[in-house]
This record gives structure tokens, C-alpha cells and sequence, in this order.
């Protein structure tokens, strides 16, 4: 069946645009583009599924397509919906623990230093490069001990306290691996009289999505959108998170991709720096001390999609001392877990090319970004340290050193 | 003046005179077809491309029934590329009336025609986007046809086996001597040069157009021609052929045809001098889409590509003007007993389903005239590219480096001679048209086989230029291969392209707005506000080229 909602292909009047904006087709001739991998073979696979092409599988997902595309069409949800739909799902071993974040860092927060320490090791990489697939340059990200949720466990009481409070989805990053990030969160908001709930969640699903584990990703989906709303109404707060693809997944995946009704959290819901960015127009700027630092700022494609990128500019705009390069806005190639494996790792450091030149001609001390596995790829390919702008503006109002 | 000598000549280039040809030329018959513009380019590639299983004319014409569900079995084994297997419904509205469903599953036992009751909710399953308000549904053998690729496949056949096709060559007249007709003299409308064709016996296949050669030899033949109009839709909405099970009327059937699905058809009476100029009324539209909705409630939804017509070929059997004499089915004519002028046949009437069995019955007659004593082979040979069953994972495996979307494409189109167009060494896979994966490769095959003089029957044989962008991104690269492969010069070329992008303005215009009118937007401002295209001056017509 054609479902109603999935025909915005038929809007497309072939005016190419999104393939000039496609990062990938752009890095690779296997990547046809999202025109032809998108609205093009869409009428085709309707026709018959036996004239799908594998090399929509080089999508990473950006959306970047859907930004530059003048008609409308969900090219990008179009081109994953398909990797589902069509293709016959054989087991991976790889994908299936790439695709969950969060069975891996309940694991691996055990043992985090043993973990960190083993992922080094020469031998774990050639076995995993060898039997896995993950290649062998690619950089982990460090686990950390324990998870972000234990540590909130400890100040739930002091938050709840707070007359105005925010329910904050932490994803799986700063649960397992940046415990510093959510603290850093907690800082900020608690800066501006808010207090910061923290309630049951899944994985928001971006993995699992990436990887065709669509009904796992329902599930996650549903779970989530219960919880949050659940704990929204209880407490009248609003949603916020502090990564822009889980909160991304939030907002627009869910309806558009995974076609589930997510109007019980869809007004609520808002990446952080727009909550805090409204709460700063209005006045509610906490006090803040100089960061007398030299920056890049990457803008993530996710947020872009959003319309986002503006909040984060205009907050970190207001930090004192902080001298700001906004750079073009390229893809840092990584996509989530594209970058992890093998078939797509010169992909995908071919795409993010352009971005670490920039980076190095803007010549700063740290760079910022919103989304963490952009900050991977690029500590991964360039010298920098890079740092999320809740954590640049944490040590403005607290005075540590960034 | 040019001279050719053959044993029999046939006029028209629709599918009847392309059988024709065909059915002469496996006869060992020396033959000549004379077409005045493309193949395919007359009645036969302007219907809905239906594989009739003959029901739709079960309850009014058993006969043609039963020619049709003949044809179709025979047409399945013989045409494979050219025919998609769907299987049909007819389904029954709640406005419709409910008793022509038992009427037609009675008469379809008479015709013997495979008709089964299926419940509301396994029609539903079989074709997901019907309407679900649906009282009744009847499964039916209806399958699709590609008019194009049928006459091609033919036209194909003959010519490797020695015939001679004479395209964009219009008849002129009907050479006689004495009381018969020896020879027809005609003129390359390209070229301006004329040229006489002499032999032994014409076959007129002209269609409805027929009125006119006939004419041309000082025969008295009255055609009634009906006009039907289609709207094409921009992608398929159906992948089974949905009829409505209702007294035949306007707008009762949805076809899927290739990558889109037609809603056919009107009928409409224009007069005979009208033939050459008719277009889709506004009021045609309105009635297809209100109809179409109907049936699939999603066509209200989805871009409308284009709408087109063609014209019926009605004929008066005895020679009298009166309307109640003109039959639907076929009408073979001996002008030697009709009128006393010998060396001269017609093949008339019928359909698209019947144009084998209307080649065989003219070409028997030809063959008596002519003495040769040879039975027709045409119900069992099959066309080149249909020779063995098409096996998709095959040919994707054999091809494999080429995307999967290239080889399912050329695969569906052309059948076996896939392996005469793509090869993994030439890399000649790279697309020119990218709505319908049209690549190089087959242009280049088109080119060289298929009697291909412009990019408008470039389209009839690839179906460049026939997606939602009707020629916006691939008719300048086409162009560009013609000079390549050196079919044309590029003035040529050039004025190739504007002849396109007018014939494709044409069928666009009767549905203007929405997508199709933005699509149109931007096709208009690549061509004039970036090519300029309007402003390229060409030699007039007469004037040396």
C-alpha cells in the first residue's frame, strides 16, 4: 500500500538541488545522490522491488537534502525507509552492537577502564578490523565509570526542589561515556532556577534506525514518548536535551520515519540551547565570568535540519571572552555509527575533508559542536579538542577552566 | 525518382501493418513498410496499453471476446517483454448496478474466459489502494501491453529477416495500372525525395487513415473515427489492472503501465477531416479524474504527467453511410471483389489485442494473391527479446557491477537484446534519462536497430523522456548523442529537440497546475532562460539544409 504520508516524492521536479547539497554524492561516484537514490527510484521500487539498488546505502542519513530541497520532499526519510522495506535484514553481529548504545554502555560502564584500555590494544583492533569489520584507525569513544544516571540518583532531592523544572533526556552518550556533559547541564540550568528532572528512557532509536532495527526502534520510540510525556505532565516542565540527533529522533523521526504519534511531547520538547536562549532573551541570564578562549564553531547537520544552529550561535554569543569562529557549514561525515564501519570509513573521512581543513584555517584552541559523534570524528581527525556549548557555557558561569 | 521493387508493400506503421510485415517476412515474402511518420506513432501507441482478457466486451460482443482472451494467451507466450502479467479486477461501486456483476461472470463462461469471485477484503489485498467501499470484485487474466516496444519487436523481426521499413515516408499515391494497383508513390518527409514502390500486392493498414490511401486509388471507404482520451498518472498508484464493473462508459479502468498508471478512456465522435488535429477537452479530464478517484481514491492525491488521445478506426462494412453498419470487429477487404481494383487489400477495425490475428488474416490474403503457398508462424514464433523467459536475478547477476534499477529497466524493455546493449567492459551504463533509467547504451542501440530518426521515437522505443520530468533533464543529452553517434547533425539535433519538448508541451498542457505546472516552470527556464533554445533560428522548411 502508498501510504498518503510517503508521496512527497511526487513533488519532485527533478531540479537537483539536493544532490548538489549531498555531502556523500559528493565524496563518492558509488553515491548516486539523493535525488536518484530518493524521489528517482522511489516510482521504480513501487514498480517492483527487484530494481532496488544497493547504493542507497551510502546514505548517511544527514538530511542535508531535506534542507536544500525547494519542494518539500523527505528525500532522506525516503532513502532510509527504504533500507528497511526492501532490503532482505541478514544478521550482523557488528550492526546489531553498533546499533545498541545502550546494551553496550550498561556493559562496558562496569569495566570502563578495561574496556577503554582493551579497544587500544593491537590485537582487539586487527580482530575487529579483520572479523568485524570496524576499521582499525577508528577511535572509540572512552567509557566511563558508572553511568550519568547513578551520579543524578544522588541530587535528585536538591533538583526536585527547584519551582520551575525541565525533564532533561540525557541519551545514551552522557549516560555511559560524558557523565561531565550532563553535569554540565545540571550547572547551567540550575544557574537559571531550574531545577533538572531526569526520568526512565531508552535509546532515542538514531542507531537503530541507522541500522534496520525499525521495530526495536518502535518500541524505544513509544517507551520514550510515554515516559517523557508521563513525566512532563506530572511535573509541568518541558523536554529538553542536549543532543541534537536524540533530540532530533524526538521531534521528527518519530512521526515522519517511524510513523508514531509523538504530539504528546512534540510542543514540549526543544534541543537546549533553544530552551536556554529563550530564557535569555526574556533576561533570565545567569552570571558569568570571562572564557577567554579562541573557538570554532561546527554547526551538525541534525541541527541544521532543525533550524537550531541560530540558538547555539546566539547563547555562546553571550559568553564573555569568547572569541567566536562560525564555520561553513559542512558534514563532519561521521553520521553515527556510518563512520564505525569499514565499507564507509574513506566515505566518510572523505566527506569530512572539507570540514577539518576549515577547522585548521580558522586556527582556534578548542572547536565546538552540539552533537557528540561529531565531536568524535573530529578529535578522531584533527588536533582539536572540541566541546559542546553547554559545557563552554558551564565553566563560564561556574569559573573552572575549560 | 528513387525506384524499389518488392513482392508486397503494407502501408502503416501501427501494430496491424507491423504484424503484417512480420507475418510476410516469416513467410519468406520480400516486403516493404511505408510509414508517414514513427511506428507506433498513430492509433496503436496512443491507448491505455490494456492486455485485454476479453472481459470488458464479454456481455456486449462475444466474439471479440473471445478473440481477445485467444489473443492474450497467444500474446503472453509470443510478446513477453512487451507484456506485464498483472491479472485484473473489475470491481463494483456502491453506485453501480449490482446485477452486472452476475451478467458478467455468466458471459465470461460463454467466452471462456477465467473469471473468479474474490471477497472484497482478498481484492483488497491484491491491490492495496482500491477504494475500500467496493461491494463486489471479479479476478480477470487483464495483463498490460507496451504498444511501442510490441511494434518495434516486430518491425525488428522483419527487417533481420529482410525486410525493408521506410519510417517518416508518407504515401502519396496509389500507382495503378489498368484495374490494379501496382505501386504507391511516396515521399520521405524528412528528405523532401520522392520515390515509387512497386509489387505485387499492397496491404493497407493505414488505420484510420485508411479512408485517404483508399481514396488515393479511387476507392469509395467510409472510416468513423471515435475519439478516446487518457490521463497518465506520475507514478503507480495501481500494480493490477482495476476496472469498473459497470455497461462500458467514461473513465472505467486504471492500467499500470511501466512505472505509471493510465486512467482510460472517452469516447468521443470527431469528424474525418478532423483526425490529424484532435486534443483532450477540459471536460474529458474532469470525467477521468472524478471516474479514476473513484476506483483508486489516491489519484486525487498524485501529480497528473499529461493526458492524450487517439482515434478510434471504425469502419463501414458494406459501403453504406449508415452508422448502424459499423463494426468494432475486424474488416478485411479483397478491393479486387469490392470494388474491382486488384493488387489491393484493407486490414481494418479491430484492436491492438488483434493485431496479430489481423496480420495473419492479411497476410493469408496477401499470400493467396501472390501464390505463395506458406502457413502463418506468428502464434508460436516468438519476438525478438522473448525468446526464453525473462529471469531478473539472472541478468542482474550476469551484469553484476551495473545498478541492479539499470538492468531491471533495459531488461523489462527490451527482453533478451539486453545483451546487446549493456556491457560491463564498455561502461556505456551511464544514465541520459534518469526517471526512467534510460542509458547510453540503449540509445546507442535504438540508434543503430530500431529505426530511430528523431528523439520523439526515441522515446516511443527507450521511454526517454516519459517520467515525471517529460524530457527536462535527458532530451538535451539525447540530442547530444544523435551528433554523437552520427544520426543527425547538430542544427539537427537541435531543431530534435525543440520538435520534443513541443510534443511533450503538448500532452502537458491540458493539465497545468500543481507539480506538473512547476515541473513545466523549470523545464522552461533550462531551455529558453538558459539554453536560449527559443531564439535558435532553423532553415525553414524547402530551404536547403
Amino acid at each position: 500500500m502508498i501510504k498518503l504520508e510517503n508521496i512527497s516524492f511526487d513533488h519532485c521536479i527533478k531540479c537537483t538541488v539536493c544532490t548538489i547539497y549531498c555531502p556523500v554524492a559528493r565524496a563518492t561516484h558509488h553515491f548516486p545522490g539523493p535525488k536518484q537514490s530518493g524521489p528517482d527510484m522511489e516510482r521504480l521500487r513501487i514498480k517492483s522491488p527487484g530494481l532496488l539498488d544497493d547504493s542507497l546505502k551510502y546514505c548517511t542519513n544527514c538530511k542535508r537534502c531535506e534542507i536544500a530541497c525547494p519542494s518539500n520532499v523527505k528525500i532522506a526519510d525516503l532513502i532510509q525507509s527504504s533500507k528497511w522495506r526492501y532490503f532482505r535484514k541478514a544478521f550482523r553481529v557488528r550492526d546489531f552492537f553498533l546499533a545498541r548504545t545502550d546494551l553496550m554502555g550498561g556493559v562496558a560502564t562496569r569495566a570502563s577502564f578495561l574496556v577503554n584500555f582493551f579497544i587500544k590494544l593491537f590485537p582487539v583492533k586487527f580482530f575487529l578490523d579483520r572479523f568485524m569489520k570496524i576499521p582499525s584507525e577508528r577511535r572509540f569513544p572512552r567509557y566511563a565509570q558508572g553511568t550519568f544516571r547513578a551520579w543524578y540518583k544522588k541530587h535528585r532531592k536538591e533538583q526536585e526542589a527547584f519551582a520551575e523544572k525541565a525533564v532533561y533526556f540525557h541519551g545514551c552518550y552522557v549516560n555511559y561515556n560524558n557523565h561531565d556533559l550532563g553535569k554540565d547541564v545540571v550547572t547551567v540550568l540550575n544557574a537559571m532556577n531550574v531545577g533538572v528532572i531526569v526520568t526512565d528512557e531508552k535509546c532515542c532509536g538514531v542507531p537503530l534506525i541507522a541500522n534496520g532495527y525499525i521495530d526495536k526502534a518502535r518500541k524505544n520510540a513509544l517507551f520514550n514518548i510515554e515516559s517523557l510525556a508521563r513525566s512532563a505532565s506530572e511535573s509541568g516542565a518541558r523536554i529538553v536535551s542536549a543532543s541534537s540527533s536524540c533530540s532530533f529522533a524526538l521531534k521528527h523521526e518519530y512521526p515522519n520515519l517511524l510513523e508514531l504519534d509523538n504530539s504528546a511531547i512534540f510542543d514540549g520538547l526543544d534541543y537546549i540551547t533553544r530552551f536556554i536562549h529563550e530564557r535569555f532573551e526574556k533576561g533570565n541570564v545567569p552570571a558569568m565570568g570571562p572564557v577567554p578562549v579562541r573557538a570554532a564553531y561546527h554547526s551538525p547537520c541534525h541541527l541544521e535540519r532543525m533550524g537550531g544552529v541560530m540558538n547555539t550561535i546566539e547563547v555562546l554569543k553571550k559568553i564573555p571572552g569568547l572569541e567566536l569562529t562560525i564555520l561553513h557549514s559542512e558534514c563532519c561525515g561521521i553520521a553515527g555509527t556510518y563512520g564505525f564501519k569499514k565499507e564507509y570509513y574513506k566515505v566518510a573521512q572523505k566527506v569530512g575533508d572539507e570540514l577539518f581543513k576549515r577547522i585548521e584555517r580558522a586556527n582556534p584552541e578548542i572547536v565546538i559542536t552540539d552533537c557528540e559523534t561529531c565531536k568524535w570524528q573530529i578529535e578522531m581527525s584533527t588536533p582539536y579538542r572540541v566541546e559542546h556549548p553547554v559545557t563552554v557555557l558551564a565553566r563560564a558561569i561556574d569559573g573552572k577552566k575549560l | 525518382m528513387k525506384r524499389i521493387e518488392t513482392e508486397a508493400i503494407v502501408i502503416g506503421g501501427g501494430a496491424t501493418g507491423a504484424g503484417t510485415l512480420r507475418d510476410l517476412s516469416l513467410r519468406g515474402v520480400r516486403a516493404v513498410l511505408i510509414e508517414k511518420s514513427d511506428i507506433a506513432s498513430g492509433t496503436t501507441g496512443r491507448n491505455h496499453g490494456l492486455l485485454h482478457s476479453g472481459t470488458r466486451y464479454a456481455v456486449n460482443d462475444l466474439e471479440s471476446a473471445r478473440e481477445c482472451i485467444r489473443e492474450n494467451k497467444i500474446l503472453k507466450k509470443i510478446a513477453r517483454h512487451c507484456i506485464e502479467d498483472t491479472g485484473g479486477l473489475f470491481v463494483t461501486l456502491p453506485e453501480d448496478d449490482p446485477s452486472y456483476h452476475g451478467k458478467l461472470i455468466e458471459h465470461c463462461k460463454y467466452a471462456g474466459i477465467r473469471c473468479e469471485e474474490v471477497s472484497v477484503q482478498e481484492a483488497l489485498r491484491i491491490e492495496p489502494n482500491l477504494n475500500p467501499n467496493i461491494l463486489a470484485a471479479l479476478r480477470v487474466p487483464d495483463g498490460t501491453i507496451d504498444p511501442f516496444r510490441l511494434t518495434s519487436a516486430n518491425v525488428l523481426d522483419a527487417q533481420e529477416r529482410g525486410a525493408t521499413v521506410l519510417t517518416h515516408t508518407g504515401v502519396s499515391g496509389i500507382i495503378r495500372e489498368g484495374d490494379r494497383a501496382i505501386g504507391v508513390r511516396c515521399r520521405d518527409r524528412r528528405t523532401g525525395v520522392e520515390l515509387e514502390v512497386f509489387g505485387g500486392i499492397i496491404v493497407n493498414a493505414s488505420g484510420v487513415w485508411g479512408q485517404e490511401i483508399c481514396a488515393s486509388a479511387g476507392i469509395a471507404l467510409r472510416m468513423f473515427p471515435s475519439k478516446g482520451s487518457m490521463v497518465i498518472i506520475d507514478y503507480r498508484i495501481n500494480n493490477v489492472v482495476v476496472n469498473r464493473c459497470r455497461v462500458p462508459s467514461d473513465g472505467d479502468i486504471i492500467v499500470p503501465g511501466d512505472t505509471v498508471s493510465l486512467i482510460g478512456t472517452t469516447s468521443k465522435k470527431v469528424e474525418y477531416d478532423k483526425i490529424d488535429e484532435i486534443t483532450v477537452d477540459e471536460d474529458e479530464i474532469a470525467t477521468l479524474l472524478e471516474s479514476g478517484e473513484k476506483l483508486i481514491p489516491n489519484v486525487s492525491r498524485t501529480r497528473v504527467l499529461r493526458a492524450y488521445c487517439g482515434v478510434r478506426p471504425l469502419i463501414a462494412v458494406s459501403g453504406e453511410m449508415d452508422g448502424r453498419e459499423i463494426s468494432r470487429g475486424i474488416v478485411l477487404i479483397d478491393h479486387e471483389r469490392r470494388d474491382s481494383v486488384g493488387g489491393l487489400i484493407t486490414i481494418a477495425g479491430g484492436k491492438l489485442m488483434t493485431y496479430r490475428l489481423m496480420a495473419e488474416m492479411a497476410a493469408d490474403l496477401a499470400c493467396a494473391k501472390l501464390k505463395v503457398r506458406k502457413k502463418c508462424r506468428t502464434q508460436k514464433t516468438a519476438l525478438p527479446g522473448s525468446e526464453r523467459k525473462l529471469d531478473q536475478a539472472k541478468s542482474v547477476k550476469f551484469f553484476t557491477g551495473i545498478p541492479n534499477s539499470v538492468v531491471g529497466s533495459t531488461l523489462y524493455r527490451h527482453g533478451q537484446r539486453i545483451r546487446n546493449i549493456l556491457h560491463r567492459e564498455k561502461r556505456n551504463y551511464g544514465l541520459i534519462c534518469e526517471c526512467e533509467m534510460v542509458t547510453e547504451g540503449e540509445i546507442e542501440y535504438a540508434l543503430k536497430k530500431l529505426n530511430v530518426k528523431d528523439i520523439v521515437d526515441l522515446r516511443r522505443r527507450t521511454r526517454i523522456g516519459m517520467g515525471p520530468c517529460q524530457g527536462q533533464l535527458c532530451a538535451y543529452r539525447a540530442a547530444g548523442l544523435f551528433v554523437k553517434y552520427d544520426s543527425a547533425t547538430s542544427a539537427e539535433s537541435n531543431k530534435m529537440l525543440v520538435d520534443f519538448l513541443e510534443e511533450r508541451w503538448k500532452g502537458i498542457k491540458p493539465v497545468l497546475w500543481g507539480d506538473a505546472l512547476r515541473e513545466v516552470e523549470f523545464c522552461y527556464w533550462i531551455y529558453q532562460g538558459l539554453f536560449g533554445l527559443g531564439d535558435v533560428r532553423f532553415p525553414e522548411e524547402g530551404e536547403d539544409r
